[in-house]
Formats: structure tokens, C-alpha cells, sequence
């Protein structure tokens, strides 16, 4: 049995970085004063999975993987889950699902595919993966260089640090999330929408074409924001000044295409804004990729607050199956 | 369809409006007469009710409140849906915030920022000169004559937005922003100044460097100034800048397309 001072710095070793992993805890919260934004998993609802598989609290960190290609290789025994997009994943090149948590062993390679639908898995590890935290939080801003290891996406040989089984002679506790209940990812979403912010600057014939369009994911989508393409509208001022912008406000420039800001938005901005998507959609969003068509839907700050409430005891009432 | 939407006065100049499902705006600075159309104005007095605002949230609303982006003449309050909704927040906000003045009993610093102004280390500054009528030395001069309040913080870590300049040097942000702008730039955009924190794409135009770290990641206070304080620039010459560890070996890059616009 390896002594606790040795494998300390033992975890995972990254042998293909893939195009973009980052290391996400739910997220950096309480430094908006530095200018510092909120990171954090775009995908929530998946990245809850994640933990919850593993067995974690629910601000353990993460791996992030979009697109796809990470490759690991385990350096100790450890129990581990991957939800999200529909990536292959295989274990020493044999096929293994999504959605469950299950055993990996020292030397144990990690390959995750490329998705054709969807865009982001998350990976987490019993115990979560040991990074130290920057302003309170491990969750990776590039543009910020902060959080993650020093600031950036994983990189090829980086070696990220976990607990692993502790005792192989105790009981592992695998689990699994039942088929019916794994979210569906799909190219064509419905996007509930509050009215906000500068909304009285868009007229009633603006509102109403804004919300009846079908609008397509640009070129220019990441976990900054997502740009639109569609029927442009127009609010009557160019700009305002810069103010705060909250997770799914929607920026409308002078080009009347709207920009849905997500969690490596900036702050502070002076663009319009229409309104706000909800947080539960605004994840569906991010799972979203060029070329994908969504649609605005208004709906009322109650109506908002029911659906919170909803998923929030649906995400309760969920029973994970036991495996072992 | 679109009814149900409600814009509440605290005081006749503090505004509440929706933002987003877990955050309110509260807009100073207009009143019950005009319309929430009416553009709002920079000032310090509007800024120091801000910043008054901001203390009052984190000492009594504490548990109920996320975070805070204090900004010109607005506050956006991210809150966690699991302690409120927003009907209670709204209410708690109306309360607290009718003692919120102008006379913010904590004051902010005054802090001095040494900057180098020259042709060499102010890639703009000519052109700014040229373009306000003035020599060099008016535009250095007029840049340091005032005290500039720090009215936001954002585009980057420890980017803040001091404002604002002398209307004779004003100057609006480059029609493509640059590529890299150096650590430490001191630039002008309109009527507000500030200090790059860290290389970066901008479109500010650059009057000098400043050998100071307006960011410090692992410090204790990693900002050298807050919203609220204030900023007064001093001019030093080659040497002393070098001597504070300034650096000249620079190269702001050719403009092109970037994401973000400061």
C-alpha cells in the first residue's frame, strides 16, 4: 500500500489534451469587485451528474471537455463518471457508457471521442481532482488566466492530483443515472426568456419578431457568449452606459444580432440588452454548436422561478440506480 | 404577453428593474418624472450613492446576496434563489436602500499612479495633441490636472474605468482595436482613462506606461484600487520609471479583430 506522502500528487496524467478541457467547480463567486467572472461549468445540469455519480459535494471539480479528444491515463486506482454530450468512451480502448460511475485502474487509459451532437462532458472523479483554488474557486477562466492549473486549459503531461480508492478491500459504490432520465441533447432548442433589462428600448413589433424568429448559432460561439444569426432587431439607442451583465443576458449590438452571454462573460458591458435566458436553458445553449437553431420564448419572473423550483425537485427526487 | 414587468422606485432616484432569473438592476440617477428611457450621467455624486448602496448590501443583505458589479450609475445584484425570490429581495432592497445618500460615510483612497508620459512610451499621444490643438506637454499636463474616481471594474481582472478626462483631450476609442496593448498603458477612450492591468487586446489610446501592477493575483488586496477611490497620475521621467521596474522592450500589434471591447 503506497504511503499518503507519496501519492499525493498521484491522479491522472493527460496524454492528449483534446481542444479544450478545463478544470470546473461550479464556479467563482464573490469576485466580481476584481473584475473576475464566474467560470464554471456551462453545462450545470450535466456537471451536477457528474458529481453526484462520484458521490461528491456539488462544487467538487471537474473536468470540462468540449468537442471531445481528451486522453488520460490513470495513475491509481479511482472511481470515475463522465455525463454530457454523447462522446465515445472508451477504457484501454474498450467501449464504456455514459451517465454511470465505475472503477479505473492504475494504468488505465481514458479516451473520450468526438461528439456529433452536443458539445460538452463532463469528467469527475470520487473525491474530485486536487487543484488549489484562485479567488476562492478551481474554475478555469482562459481569457482571465485564472483558476485550473496556472490559468490554463489542460495541457499535454499536466497531472491532475485525486484521492483515489482509499481501500480496495471496502465496497465500492457504483451508480448509474436510468436511461429516461439522461438529458437529450438536440440542434434545435427553445430558449425561455425573461424581459429585462433595456427591453423597453425595443418596440412592440421588435419584441414580437424577436420571439416568433428562428435564430442559428454562429461561428462565434464558446463559454464567453453565443452569437445569433437571424432576423436582426433594433433598439432604439446605440448604446448605454456600461453596466453589469447577469449569466444568459441577451446583448443586442448595432447589427441587431443578438448574443447570449454565459459564464466567461465579461462583467460589465454598454451594448442593449433584451432580457435574460434562464440558467437551465442557457446550459442547454452551451451544449448547442454552429449551425444549430434556436428560438426565443418570453415568459414571466414567476414563471422563471417555477421552473428553478421544478428542476431543483425534479434533480431531488431523482433515485440514482445502484450498480454495486 | 409582455405584462408582467415591473420597474419600482426606492427613492425618486433609485430604480429597480429585472435582469435576469437570479438578479436585479437597481439604476440611480433618474427620477419618478422621466421616463426610464432617460439616459443616465456620469457623476460623482450618483457614483458615491452607488458605492453607498454596495456597503448597505454587503453588511445587511450578506446571505441573501451573491455578489455585486457596482458601475456608473447602476448595481447589478446577483442573489441566491435558494435564500429569496425576488418579490422578498425587491422588498428588502426598497427598505434598505431609502437611507442610501450621496454622503458615503466610508470614503474611498486616494491613490497616485506614476506614469511616463512620452511620444515613446504614449504611442497616441501625438496624435491626440494634434488633434486637440494642444502640444504634448498641454495633453500630459491636462491628463494629470485632476483627481479621477474610480467609477467600475471590469473587461479584465483589475481593469477600472476612471473618468473623467478633460473634455479637451477626449478621444474616442480606436475604430479597430489593437491587438496587444502592454501592461501598464494608460490610455483614453472618451472621456475615461485607465491603466491595462495586463497585456491584452485594446482600443484605448495609449499617453504613457505606468510601472505599477494594477492586479496582483496572489495578493492579499490584488487590487490597487476599488470602485469608489479615487486616482491622481504623476508624471515621471525614463529613468524613474525604470528604476520602478517599468519596461519599454513593447510592441503594441497591428489592430485586427478581437472578441472583447473594453
Amino acid at each position: 500500500m503506497k504511503t499518503l506522502t507519496s501519492s499525493d500528487e498521484l491522479g491522472f496524467v493527460v496524454t492528449n489534451a483534446g481542444i479544450l478541457s478545463l478544470i470546473q467547480d461550479a464556479g467563482r463567486y464573490g469576485s466580481f469587485n476584481l473584475g473576475l467572472t464566474n467560470g464554471g461549468p456551462a453545462d450545470a445540469l450535466a456537471f451536477y451528474w457528474a458529481n453526484k455519480l462520484c458521490g461528491n459535494t456539488l462544487n467538487t471539480s471537474t473536468i470540462e471537455i468540449s468537442l471531445g479528444g481528451l486522453a488520460l491515463t490513470a495513475q491509481r486506482d479511482c472511481v470515475i463518471a463522465v455525463t454530457g454530450a454523447p462522446m465515445p468512451l472508451t477504457i484501454n480502448g474498450k467501449g464504456q457508457s455514459l451517465w454511470q460511475s465505475f472503477l479505473v485502474k492504475a494504468g488505465d487509459t481514458i479516451r473520450l471521442g468526438f461528439s456529433q451532437v452536443g458539445v460538452r462532458c463532463y469528467l469527475a472523479v470520487a473525491g474530485g481532482f486536487t487543484i488549489k483554488p484562485s479567488f476562492g474557486s478551481t474554475a478555469t477562466v482562459c481569457r482571465e488566466s485564472v483558476g485550473g492549473i496556472n490559468g490554463s486549459k489542460l495541457m499535454v503531461n499536466d497531472v491532475l492530483p485525486c484521492q483515489g480508492v482509499i481501500n480496495s478491500a471496502e465496497k465500492l459504490k457504483l451508480l448509474m443515472l436510468a436511461e429516461y432520465q439522461q438529458p437529450q441533447y438536440s440542434n434545435e432548442l427553445v430558449l425561455s426568456t425573461v424581459l429585462s433589462y433595456q427591453q423597453q428600448h425595443f418596440s412592440m413589433i421588435e419584441k414580437r419578431l424577436f420571439f416568433s424568429s428562428d435564430y442559428q448559432v454562429s461561428k462565434h460561439w464558446d463559454r464567453m457568449g453565443y452569437r445569433l444569426q437571424g432576423r436582426a432587431i433594433k433598439a432604439d439607442i446605440a448604446g448605454i452606459l456600461s453596466e453589469g451583465i447577469c449569466y444568459g443576458a441577451v446583448q443586442v449590438p448595432a447589427d441587431g444580432q443578438p448574443i447570449v452571454l454565459l459564464n466567461d462573460r465579461q462583467t460589465i458591458g454598454g451594448y442593449p440588452k433584451i432580457g435574460a435566458v434562464i440558467s437551465q436553458d442557457c446550459a442547454k445553449l452551451s451544449q448547442c454548436r454552429q449551425g444549430d437553431t434556436v428560438r426565443f420564448e418570453a415568459i414571466s419572473m414567476s414563471q422563471a422561478d417555477n421552473l428553478f423550483h421544478l428542476q431543483l425537485s425534479r434533480l431531488q427526487q431523482t433515485k440514482l440506480i445502484v450498480c454495486s | 404577453m409582455f405584462d408582467s414587468l415591473e420597474s419600482t422606485f426606492i427613492t425618486d432616484d433609485i430604480r429597480i428593474e429585472l435582469a435576469g432569473q437570479n438578479t436585479l438592476m437597481l439604476y440611480f440617477g433618474t427620477n419618478e418624472s422621466t421616463t426610464a428611457k432617460q439616459v443616465a450621467v456620469i457623476s460623482p455624486a450618483i457614483s458615491n450613492k452607488v458605492h453607498h448602496a454596495v456597503q448597505l448590501i454587503r453588511q445587511h443583505l450578506a446571505t441573501e446576496v451573491i455578489d455585486v458589479i457596482p458601475s456608473y450609475a447602476s448595481l447589478l445584484v446577483m442573489f441566491n434563489l435558494l435564500e429569496i425570490d425576488h418579490h422578498q429581495l425587491r422588498n428588502k432592497l426598497t427598505t434598505l436602500l431609502t437611507q442610501c445618500g450621496s454622503d458615503s460615510h466610508k470614503k474611498g483612497r486616494v491613490v497616485e499612479i506614476p506614469v511616463y508620459y512620452s511620444p515613446e512610451s504614449g504611442i497616441d499621444l501625438a496624435r491626440i495633441a494634434k488633434q486637440a490643438r494642444l502640444s504634448i506637454e498641454q495633453v500630459i499636463s491636462l491628463h494629470q490636472a485632476q483627481e479621477y474616481r474610480v467609477y467600475a471594474v471590469g473587461f479584465a481582472p483589475g481593469f477600472a474605468y476612471l473618468g473623467e478626462v478633460d473634455q479637451r483631450i477626449a478621444t474616442p476609442r480606436l475604430t479597430t482595436p489593437r491587438l496587444k496593448v502592454p501592461k501598464g498603458a494608460v490610455a483614453i477612450a472618451d472621456r475615461q482613462t485607465a491603466v491595462y492591468p495586463a497585456q491584452s487586446p485594446g482600443g484605448w489610446n495609449i499617453i504613457g506606461l505606468s510601472p505599477v501592477d494594477m492586479f496582483t493575483a496572489q495578493a492579499q488586496s490584488p487590487m490597487l484600487v476599488e470602485v469608489g477611490d479615487s486616482v491622481k497620475f504623476v508624471a515621471i521621467d525614463k529613468q524613474q520609471y525604470l528604476e520602478l521596474g517599468g519596461q519599454l522592450n513593447y510592441a503594441t500589434t497591428a489592430s485586427g479583430e478581437t472578441n472583447s471591447k473594453e
